[in-house]
C-alpha cells in the first residue's frame, strides 16, 4: 500500500473538510469532476455543498475566499495551474495579504498552486510562483517536496491564520510515493536535513530536492558527502538550519526551478553571505532555470530547468575550489 | 452597528416617510459638513495623503447605508461618507483615519477612506476598483454555508470601476451563485478626468445587468426620494431571494477626483444639467416645499452637524500619532511565522 504526492494532497483536503466545518474548497472543475489533476476526486460527493465549482474567474475566486475568511471560514482555493494565479494576483497580494495588517482581522485562506514544469506543457502551464509571492508581506509560502510534507503541510496551511500559498509540484503528483501518510511532522517554518554530509550544502526545495538527492548519491561514488537541506517553506525561510549546515560544510549551492533574477536561491545566498560570510570556504553559488519563459519541447524543457547533470556539474565545480 | 433600521419604499404612512427622509437628509448633511472639514484640513496641510469627497453623491450613498441593517455587509468606496455614517460607522473612524491617529481603525497603517470594521460587516476597501465586490460575495457565500439567511451585501462603485475585470468577474460570480448582492453604481460622469464616453460604449451601464442575468434599476441620483425607494427596493429584492441587483444612478461628481484636483475638465453643460444639481440643495428645497422643515430647522440641523464634526476633530487632534518604535512591523497574524529582518547586532565595537 502506497500513497502518492497527489493522493496525499487529496487526503489532506478530505481530512481538513472532515475535521473542520469552516473548510470548503472552491475552484475550477473541483466539484463532480474532481479537479484537472484529480486532487479533489470524490470530495464533492463526500462533502456535499463544500467542494464547489467556480467560474473561470481567478480574481473573483480569491476575492470570495477573503470575504469568506472574514466571516470565519477557512477556504481552500485551487488554482487550476499556478500560472493562472497571476489573474488573482491583485486579490492575493493587495487584499488577502494586507487584510490582517490593515484591520487586525486574520485571513486564513489557503491557495493551492499546481506548480512547475512537465514536458510538453509550455510557458503558461509550467511556472513556479513561490518567489513572486514570497516577496510580499503578509503571505506564507510553502513548497513541499515529499508526500509526507504535502499532507502535513497542507493540513497546517489550512490551520494557519494567514493566507498561505501552497506550491505543489506537478512533477511529483503521480510518481512520488510514500508507504503511508505521516503521523507526525516538522512544523511549518522548519527546514529539513534531507541528507547529511560534510563537504557541501545544497539548499533547495520542492521537486529540486529529489534532483539534489540524486546528485548527492552520484557524488558519493566520487568520495564527496553532500548535505541536502529541504527548505519546505520558503517564507518563512529557516535561515538557522541553512546557516548551521553551511557551518558544517563551508560550501553552499542553492538550487531552484524558478527564473534566475532574484528569488529563493538569491535570498538564501544573501542571508548566508551577510550573516555567515566567515563560514564559507569558497564563494556560494546558485543554480536556477534559464531566463526565458518555460519552453514546450521536451529537448528544450529539460535544458531549461536545473537537471541532475547541471546540479552535479555545479556541485563538482564548487567542490574543486 | 446600525442605529435603527429604515424601511423606505411605498409606505402609506406619510409621517414615517417624512421621518425617513429627514433622517437621511441629516446624515447627508453630516457627511457633507465632515467632507468640507476634511477639505479645509487638507488645504491647511493638516492631512497627510489624499482627501476624497462624496460631494454630489450623498443621496445615493446614504440610501445604500440606510437600506442595510445590522448583520448585513457593506463595501463602501471613496465617495461614501454618507453611506458609512448611515450604516453606523462612528464619525471618529473617519476623523482618526484622515488625521492619522494611532487610535484609528488601522492605527495609522492606512489612511483616509481605507478603513473599515470587517467584523461588523463594514469592509475596508483597497484601491483597486472592483476588487471589493467578490469579497462581499465571499461574505455572503459564507453566511449561506453557515445557514444564516436574510443577509444582504452591498458594494458601491463608480462608472470607471465598472470597466475592470474584477467588476465583471464578481458580478458574474454573484449571478452564478444567486447571491443577495446589490451593486450600487454611481455613474458620476468622470473617472478621475476620463468622461464616460471614454469609459464604456453601451447606452447605459444598466444595460449590463441583463448580460449578467441580474435585475437592473436606473435612477436619478440627485433625488433622495428616488434613491431611498430604488436602493431600498433593490436591497429588499435581494433579501427576498431574487438574486443580485444592480443599481445605476446618474449624477455628477461635484468635486475633483481628490482635493488635489480642481476638476477643470468637467463639462459646463453637465454642471448646468439636471444631474448637475446638488442633491443636498434638492433635499432642502423639498423639505421646505413639503413643510417638513423651515429655514431655522435647516440651520439648526447644520449647526448640529458642524458641532459633531468640530468635536470629533478637536478630540482626535489631541490623540497620539503612530509611534514607529511601538509598531510591531509584522503583517502576519501567526506570530510564530514572522521573520525578523533586522541586521545582526554589530557588537560594541560596531564592526
Amino acid at each position: 500500500m502506497s500513497v502518492t504526492y497527489l493522493e496525499a494532497i487529496r487526503a489532506a483536503q478530505a481530512r481538513a473538510l472532515a475535521d473542520d466545518p469552516r473548510v470548503f474548497i472552491y475552484g475550477q472543475d473541483v466539484g463532480a469532476f474532481g479537479g484537472a489533476f484529480k486532487a479533489t476526486k470524490n470530495l464533492a460527493n463526500e462533502f456535499p455543498g463544500r467542494v464547489i465549482d467556480s467560474p473561470i474567474s481567478e480574481d473573483a475566486m480569491a476575492g470570495l475566499a477573503v470575504g469568506a475568511a472574514i466571516e470565519g471560514m477557512r477556504p481552500i482555493i485551487e488554482m487550476q495551474f499556478a500560472d493562472f494565479s497571476t489573474v488573482a494576483f491583485n486579490q492575493i497580494i493587495n487584499q488577502a495579504a494586507t487584510l490582517f495588517w490593515r484591520t487586525n482581522v486574520p485571513c486564513p485562506v489557503t491557495i493551492r498552486l499546481p506548480c512547475g514544469g512537465t514536458s510538453g506543457s509550455g510557458p503558461f502551464h509550467s511556472q513556479t510562483m513561490e518567489a513572486i509571492y514570497a516577496h510580499y508581506p503578509g503571505l506564507v509560502v510553502l513548497t513541499p517536496a515529499t508526500v509526507e510534507d504535502a499532507y502535513s503541510m497542507l493540513l497546517e496551511a489550512v490551520a494557519i491564520d494567514d493566507p498561505v500559498i501552497f506550491c505543489e509540484h506537478k512533477l511529483l503528483y503521480y510518481h512520488l510515493k510514500a508507504d503511508a501518510l505521516p503521523k507526525e511532522a516538522l512544523p511549518v517554518g522548519k527546514a529539513r536535513i534531507a541528507r547529511e554530509g560534510r563537504d557541501m550544502t545544497i539548499v533547495t526545495y520542492s521537486a529540486m530536492v529529489h534532483g539534489a538527492l540524486a546528485v548527492a548519491d552520484e557524488l558519493k561514488a566520487e568520495g564527496w558527502e553532500i548535505e541536502v537541506v529541504d527548505l519546505r517553506s520558503v517564507k518563512p525561510l529557516d535561515t538557522d538550519t541553512v546557516m548551521a549546515s553551511v557551518a558544517r560544510t563551508g560550501r553552499l549551492l542553492a538550487v531552484g526551478e524558478s527564473f534566475p533574477w532574484g528569488g529563493v536561491t538569491a535570498e538564501v545566498l544573501a542571508r548566508v553571505a551577510s550573516e555567515g560570510f566567515g563560514l564559507l570556504d569558497v564563494p556560494p553559488q546558485r543554480l536556477n532555470a534559464k531566463d526565458t519563459p518555460v519552453p514546450y519541447h521536451p529537448n528544450l524543457w529539460a535544458a531549461h530547468r536545473p537537471t541532475d547533470r547541471s546540479i552535479a556539474a555545479a556541485a563538482r565545480k564548487l567542490l574543486r575550489q | 452597528m446600525v442605529e435603527t433600521v429604515l424601511q423606505p419604499g411605498p409606505v402609506g404612512d406619510v409621517s414615517s416617510w417624512r421621518d425617513a427622509y429627514c433622517k437621511a437628509f441629516r446624515l447627508m448633511l453630516l457627511a457633507r459638513v465632515l467632507d468640507d472639514k476634511f477639505a479645509s484640513l487638507y488645504r491647511a496641510a493638516k492631512i497627510h495623503g489624499g482627501v476624497f469627497l462624496g460631494r454630489g453623491q450623498e443621496a445615493l450613498s446614504v440610501a445604500a447605508g440606510l437600506a442595510l441593517r445590522e448583520g448585513d455587509i457593506f463595501a463602501p468606496l471613496i465617495r461614501d461618507q454618507a453611506g458609512r455614517l448611515a450604516f453606523g460607522e462612528p464619525i471618529l473612524d473617519a476623523v482618526r483615519s484622515y488625521l492619522g491617529s494611532a487610535l484609528g481603525p488601522t492605527h495609522g497603517r492606512d489612511g483616509n477612506i481605507h478603513r473599515g470594521r470587517p467584523r461588523e460587516g463594514l469592509l475596508a476597501m483597497i484601491s483597486h476598483l472592483g476588487a471589493m465586490i467578490s469579497v462581499v460575495n465571499g461574505a455572503l457565500f459564507a453566511r449561506r454555508m453557515k445557514g444564516i439567511a436574510g443577509t444582504v451585501g452591498a458594494a458601491c462603485i463608480g462608472d470607471g470601476g465598472t470597466s475592470t475585470g474584477a467588476f465583471h468577474e464578481a458580478l458574474n460570480q454573484a449571478a452564478v451563485e444567486k447571491l443577495p448582492l446589490v451593486v450600487i453604481v454611481a455613474d458620476n460622469q468622470y473617472a478621475y478626468s476620463t468622461p464616460t464616453a471614454r469609459q464604456f460604449a453601451c447606452g447605459s451601464l444598466i444595460d449590463r445587468a441583463a448580460g449578467y442575468g441580474i435585475q437592473g434599476h436606473a435612477l436619478d441620483g440627485t433625488d433622495l426620494s428616488a434613491c431611498l425607494k430604488v436602493v431600498g427596493g433593490a436591497v429588499a429584492r435581494a433579501r427576498a431571494g431574487h438574486g443580485p441587483q444592480m443599481v445605476v444612478a446618474r449624477l455628477l461628481r461635484l468635486c475633483g477626483h481628490g482635493e488635489h484636483d480642481d476638476a477643470g475638465y468637467v463639462d459646463a453643460k453637465l454642471k448646468n444639467s439636471l444631474i448637475g444639481r446638488d442633491c443636498l440643495k434638492v433635499c432642502e428645497e423639498y423639505l421646505l416645499q413639503q413643510g417638513w422643515a423651515d429655514a431655522a430647522t435647516l440651520a439648526g440641523w447644520r449647526g448640529e452637524a458642524v458641532q459633531k464634526t468640530e468635536e470629533a476633530v478637536a478630540q482626535v487632534q489631541r490623540e497620539p500619532t503612530p509611534d514607529p518604535f511601538a509598531e510591531n512591523w509584522s503583517a502576519l497574524a501567526s506570530k510564530h511565522l514572522v521573520e525578523v529582518y533586522e541586521p545582526p547586532d554589530p557588537g560594541p565595537a560596531g564592526i
